[in-house]
């Protein structure tokens, strides 16, 4: 009853073109217990994916590695992190016996929603990224997000995968339980002097922990250069060369993750070279580096909600400057504080300066320019006259959006309208 | 480098204390707009981070501290209580000094945990601050001596302004001190606590540029002389905030 109720939720839903969310809400009201009995008894296990930044591309690396291997992949594409999310996209795939067909399930949590789909259903595997400074108006500070994924390691009953140089996430492999395995993922030491363009300072005080001294079992990344690099587990066992379609530095660690979490998942089963073909293949996903053809130019769309993300976008992009416009929402899931804007260093723009400035708070978008000397050619609040405005008065040249989350939601709409797109959160299928 | 800019009318020396343990919420932007504004107006701002264990700079004109979590409270407390007397003459002294949020806390006489238990402060403003479960968090409108002034409050710590304690603004919008006597922040002589982040300075720039007029008289012994600059995108941003907030 509850999955005929969400199914024509969806597709009520999907005709008026709405949110992802809608579907799933209407099933976990009728019926709570859908999670457990729909997810119980995978063959390979249920893996949580969390951490503050790169949740939706390592979710996306792994499933790409595991179907390349053969498996039936369940998981949640639409970025709609959230429990009700899992289920929204959960109801196009469950039959009305409620049980799901699959070999693995790998789930994009956020923070919070891992721990209460937790309560539903224990992970059997989970993989922690990292722990950074993002909307804490929900999470208040990072101790409390750190704490939050600990927690979901001590429900995690077969395997936990960390990421070695962020402490935050580290010091867990102390919380897991008895006879869980811990592996982790990070960098080769010959790049580690680039970690802290990408990571929170961690100011607590000195308790003797070190990170463990990495195994045969652990992937580091070793890059090549900005775009080729391979994953190093010890001395001897290699993957790679290979190439992203992702830009940057972030998404090697990414990709790093996936390999690491797949090789722990698959075992004997691991084949290097299916796991090098489905990294190379993978799109980025929405908003992160997707680029879309704007009448001829590339126009990218990056996603940005906290200042880790922020930088390393342009530290990502600034080898390649291009027109800039700069969307800043601040709705609850944009982070309703703007403060963080001042973390971020925008002097990478400096030379070419701003095009536009967008959004709820474009002016104090523009005012964080003026405090690093960037100029402003033009500030619109209306998302879609700047758009309209930005496509027109930059219609020969190629072009970049930075946005935040529902910024990015409502340009997407209205690029998708304008040039065809394919569905939100779905990828174009050949 | 010795010696002024040589167009420069005069050094000004910006202490921000703690910038690693308590600057979670962009409170560096307090810094960077006033070591910037300083500069717009002919002036040399000398930017000195403080740091727990550090000696604390001679000849500070303007100190500032921001927000942190409680790990990086507990990390400062002790250098905090060993530097406690040379802040306390600095601002008997009338150096002027803005604390955001954990630091303006800190400021105060006490704060008394959940547990109840009492964790001191340097008493420099005569306010007390007590934790409670829930945090206050949201955009603010203060009406203050200097305006209209928007920010960002984030705070678990319900403060109460001891008889007599000026507050830095009447909240319009927004919980302030504690939610039920509509105070935000406190002002003694020169010296400015206040929960608010945004950071606060940016956008309210009248404000900054009262901070900059006593720490330039302070430093040069002659009146501010304030050059030109073109607040127009602060005013616009301050304005849209205080027209959504406030009806």
């Amino acid at each position: 009853m509850a999955v005929a109720a969400g199914k024509a939720a969806r597709v009520a839903s999907r005709l008026r073109g709405g949110g992802s969310a809608l579907p799933g809400l209407v099933v976990e009201r009728l019926d709570p217990r859908f999670l457990t009995h729909a997810l119980a008894d995978l063959p390979r296990g249920v893996v949580v994916v969390t951490g503050t930044n790169g949740k939706t591309t390592t979710t996306k690396m792994l499933v790409a590695i595991l179907r390349e291997h053969g498996l039936t992949v369940f998981t949640n594409p639409t970025g709609s992190n959230f429990t009700r999310g899992v289920i929204s996209s959960m109801l196009a795939e469950v039959p009305l016996s409620g049980r799901l067909k699959a070999d693995i399930a790998v789930l994009e949590l956020d923070e919070a929603h891992a721990l209460k789909f937790a309560s539903a259903v224990k992970p059997t595997h989970s993989l922690l990224l990292n722990v950074a400074r993002d909307q804490l108006d929900r999470f208040a500070e990072i101790d409390h997000t750190a704490k939050l994924l600990a927690e979901l390691a001590e429900q995690t009953t077969t395997g936990v995968v960390l990421n070695l140089n962020d402490s935050f996430v580290s010091r867990i492999a102390g919380r897991v339980r008895d006879g869980v395995k811990v592996i982790y993922f990070g960098v080769d030491p010959s790049i580690a002097d680039r970690l802290p363009e990408l990571q929170e300072a961690d100011v607590r005080f000195e308790d003797g922990f070190r990170p463990p001294m990495p195994t045969a079992a652990d992937g580091l990344l070793k890059p090549y250069d900005e775009r080729s690099f391979e994953v190093r587990f010890g001395s001897a066992d290699r993957v790679g060369p290979m190439v992203l379609k992702q830009r940057g530095l972030a998404a090697m660690i990414n990709a790093t993750a996936a390999i690491s979490t797949a090789k722990a998942l698959l075992g004997n089963d691991f084949r290097e070279i299916a796991g090098v073909a489905a990294l190379e293949r993978v799109e980025p996903p929405f908003g992160r580096g997707e680029v879309i053809d704007a009448d001829g130019q590339p126009l990218e769309l990056v996603l940005v909600k906290n200042p880790a993300g922020f930088t390393v976008a342009l530290g990502t992009y600034g080898n390649t400057p291009v027109t800039t416009m700069i969307a800043i929402n601040d709705n609850y899931a944009d982070g309703r504080d703007v403060s963080w804007l001042y973390d971020v260093g925008f002097e990478s723009l400096r030379d070419r300066g701003v095009a536009l400035t967008s959004g709820v708070r474009a002016f104090d978008m523009a005012l964080r320019l003026q405090y690093d000397d960037v100029a402003v050619a033009d500030v619109e609040l209306d998302l879609d006259l700047a758009l309209k405005r930005f496509l027109t008065a930059y219609k020969d040249e190629p072009k970049r959006i930075f946005c935040t989350y529902t910024a990015m939601m409502a340009l997407r709409r209205n690029l998708a309208a304008r040039y065809g797109l394919a569905n939100f959160g779905e990828d174009a299928q050949p | 480098m010795s010696g002024s800019h040589p167009n420069s009318k005069g050094r000004i020396n910006v202490v921000h204390i703690y910038p690693r343990e308590m600057s979670i919420y962009g409170d560096l932007g307090n810094t960077r707009a006033l070591a910037s504004r300083l500069l717009w107006h002919g002036y040399e701002p000398v930017v000195h981070q403080h740091h727990p264990g550090n000696d604390f700079p001679a000849d500070a004109h303007l100190v500032l501290g921001g927000g942190g979590q409680d790990s990086g409270q507990a990390r400062v407390q002790d250098d905090l209580a060993h530097n406690a007397e040379v802040l306390r003459s600095l601002a008997a002294d009338g150096t002027a000094m803005l604390m955001i949020c954990g630091m303006y806390q800190l400021f105060g006489n006490a704060f008394i945990t959940v547990e109840g238990e009492r964790l001191p402060g340097i008493g420099i403003l005569d306010v007390t601050t007590q934790g409670n479960a829930k945090r206050m968090v949201g955009p603010v409108v203060l009406e203050t001596a200097y305006g209209d002034v928007v920010g960002y409050e984030n705070h678990s710590g319900s403060t109460q302004l001891a008889p007599g304690q000026r507050p830095f603004g009447t909240v319009k919008s927004g919980m302030g001190n504690n939610g039920s006597d509509k105070t935000e922040g406190a002002v003694t002589g020169n010296v400015f606590g206040s929960y608010l982040h945004g950071p606060l300075l940016p956008a309210n720039p009248w404000f900054a540029d009262a901070l900059i007029k006593l720490a330039v008289e302070r430093a040069v012994g002659e009146p501010f002389v304030p050059g030109r600059i073109d607040d127009e995108l602060a005013d616009q941003a301050r304005t849209r905030q205080v027209r959504r907030l406030v009806r």
